[in-house]
């Protein structure tokens, strides 16, 4: 065990297994020279070459592109994507080939891809620095998407990323990168992409969050357990499609109220598929409607420090003053 | 060379009646392009180089070895349709055992995939050789430029073959690029680019000889442009007397590319009016089986619409 934020997680996770398989290979703008924008690859150039740390021209579509070929003949490419919001050049290759190869072919071809993407705000990223992109991925049949939010899983799920013999969009939420860190397992340890993980074990309500707004429930969580004895279990979904509906539903049924919260526009978002799985399978064990926080219908997100504030939290302490409000409904 | 040339039309015109039919809900026509797509195709390597076609390739994947009888299990999306298991519109390409890289509808897509192939072959100093079919309209697509920019900047070992028969559905060149010559872009991304007489089979078989050579010997990629014509309309779905002049496509029908290599052949006296006759109505005869055995053929259960989303295991 050691103690690492998860910026360095998904360094170390990465860079063991370049060392220890050439079939891995990185690939996109900035990696090499500079060593990635949030230097996870610095100095990886020299140690593995030129032709395994690949700057690549600036051409979104391009890299998916061209990864995805590289994966049909064998490779195992790490595509990254410098932000996320640069990601929408590339829709048609995720969504029209990468997911799709498998299912056209019948099951004759596949395509191990491991697609990584920093997404998120409230680093002051403004409207293209900041997005998030999971909805429009996780609607699609054929790739997964997960958003690790712990060191811990952010290395184990990437080794599974790598593993995996189908794509997999892997999004990292930029603002756990340096903020967040916890101890991290020694060794090549895999955390399976699929299941949810219940990271604050509760009785009185059942929250159901993933990326950065994890760590705001987890705090709200603690401070509604020593300001009122509120025990609220926090469920991190970490694999967004294919959503783990057992592990969310089972703690629903235990605590008998549901809040999800998530940072993206509330419209449309992975946790609209929550509330209306939860809705679905187990409406009779409810006290409560079920509530949902997401970010206001605005463009994500306005620059200006109020403005973001704003649109990550519209109210002071909102989540945790919505957490109260269920509890004593 | 001749008998894959004549297959792939007789091939074409059996499709289109069983369209006309009724039997075959969507054809894709590729009369008019056999010189340059078999010309072309001559040159690969089975069981060594990679296939990455597009939709209108019939002929590219016939010499590649896929066989009637699977050309017509696509067509009529029967379970084992080699391509797809009946789940894509026929002519969407993909034979894994004759490495034929699975295609899809968008335009352009498969050229990165090309790039991406190539560059996993040089990277393991591999001996093969990856060739990439499209038509003009793809070369107008960011893909097609991505693609062909990444294969410039590392040398890969791809061909890119335009087969230019200067419509984009019904889009004319002259509305879809400045230039006369897609070749001519070549230059752009810092390797050659060549145009060819489309309808001219060893003229393709030459122009892709060559590119072939310098993408074995390290050189890198080059584009290849066979100036070729559509005799028919984009599939069978479409009205081409809509937007192409009738006299145009008479004027095209003249070189025949399949009629312009059977004379050739007469001259070279290895084929004569006898020699033809037997050939087509072999080939006509196997066309025929190979239809009948795929119109009997299983379709796919409906269930079985639910698998292969993701990986299910080695089969």
């Amino acid at each position: 065990m050691s103690e690492k934020n998860v910026v360095t997680a998904i360094r170390d996770a990465l860079h063991d297994e370049m060392a220890a398989d050439d079939r891995v290979i990185l690939l996109g703008e900035d990696v090499g020279n500079r060593g990635g924008v949030f230097r996870i690859s610095a100095g990886w150039m020299e140690e593995f070459g030129e032709d395994r740390v690949i700057d690549t021209p600036l051409a979104e579509s391009g890299i998916v592109g061209v990864a995805i070929g590289m994966a049909l003949r064998g490779l195992l490419p790490v595509a990254e994507i410098q932000f996320a919001d640069f990601i929408h050049p590339a829709f048609d290759q995720i969504v029209s080939e990468a997911a799709r190869l498998r299912y056209r072919s019948n099951g004759a071809f596949g395509c191990p891809l491991v697609i990584r993407a920093p997404c998120g705000g409230g680093i002051h990223g403004a409207l293209y620095h900041s997005q998030s992109i999971e909805a429009f991925y996780a609607h699609v049949p054929g790739i997964k998407v997960v958003m690790p939010s712990t060191p811990a899983d952010a290395a184990g799920m990437l080794r599974s990323a790598l593993r995996d013999p189908d794509p997999v969009l892997f999004l990292e939420h930029k603002k756990t990168y340096r903020a967040v860190k916890g101890e991290v397992p020694d060794g090549s340890y895999e955390i399976p992409i699929g299941p949810a993980d219940v990271k604050r074990e509760g009785t009185d309500l059942t929250c159901v969050s993933y990326g950065y707004s994890l760590h705001t429930c987890l705090d709200a969580a603690a401070r509604l357990q020593e300001d009122e004895g509120i025990s609220i279990e926090v469920v991190d979904v970490r694999t967004i499609s294919p959503l783990d509906t057992e592990t969310i539903v089972a703690s629903v049924r235990k605590t008998a109220k549901a809040i999800v919260v998530y940072e993206d526009n509330r419209s449309f978002g992975a946790g609209a598929e929550i509330v209306a799985t939860i809705a679905e399978e187990a409406m009779f064990d409810l006290d409560a409607p079920i509530v949902r926080v997401g970010a206001p219908d605005i463009p994500a997100m306005p620059f200006a420090t109020p403005l973001e504030h704003f649109f990550m939290e519209p109210e002071p302490d909102q989540i945790y003053r919505r957490m109260r409000d269920l509890a004593h409904h | 060379m001749y008998r894959t040339i004549l297959t792939a039309r007789l091939l074409d015109e059996a499709a289109l009646r069983q369209n006309r039919m009724g039997r075959a809900p969507f054809v894709v026509p590729a009369e008019g392009h056999e010189a340059c797509q078999v010309g072309t195709a001559w040159v690969m390597r089975k069981g060594v180089d990679v296939w990455v076609p597009y939709y209108r390739d019939g002929a590219v994947v016939l010499a590649a070895g896929m066989t009637p009888f699977e050309i017509f299990l696509g067509i009529f999306a029967k379970a084992d349709d080699p391509s797809s298991g009946g789940r894509q519109m026929p002519s969407h390409w993909g034979h894994k055992g004759l490495d034929i890289i699975s295609g899809s509808s968008p335009i352009a897509t498969q050229i990165p995939h090309a790039a991406g192939i190539a560059y996993a072959i040089k990277y393991r100093q591999e001996d093969a050789v990856v060739g990439c079919w499209f038509g003009d309209g793809a070369t107008s697509e960011g893909d097609w430029h991505e693609g062909l920019n990444f294969a410039g900047i590392h040398r890969l070992p791809v061909i890119f073959v335009c087969e230019n028969n200067q419509y984009a559905i019904s889009v004319p060149q002259a509305k879809q690029m400045a230039v006369d010559n897609v070749a001519d872009r070549a230059e752009g991304y810092g390797f050659p680019g060549v145009v060819v007489d489309g309808n001219d089979v060893l003229a393709c078989y030459g122009a892709m000889k060559q590119a072939h050579e310098r993408a074995r010997a390290g050189e890198g990629p080059t584009l290849i442009e066979c100036k070729t014509y559509r005799f028919l309309g984009h599939t069978s779905d479409d009205d081409d007397k809509t937007y192409r002049p009738r006299d145009e496509v008479e004027e095209a029908r003249h070189n025949d590319p399949v009629h312009v290599f059977g004379e050739y052949l007469r001259t070279q006296e290895v084929l004569d009016d006898v020699g033809a006759e037997e050939l087509r109505l072999e080939i006509k005869g196997e066309i025929d089986t190979a239809l009948a055995a795929a119109w009997d053929a299983a379709d796919p259960t409906p269930e079985s619409a639910m698998r292969h989303v993701f990986f299910e295991g080695e089969a």
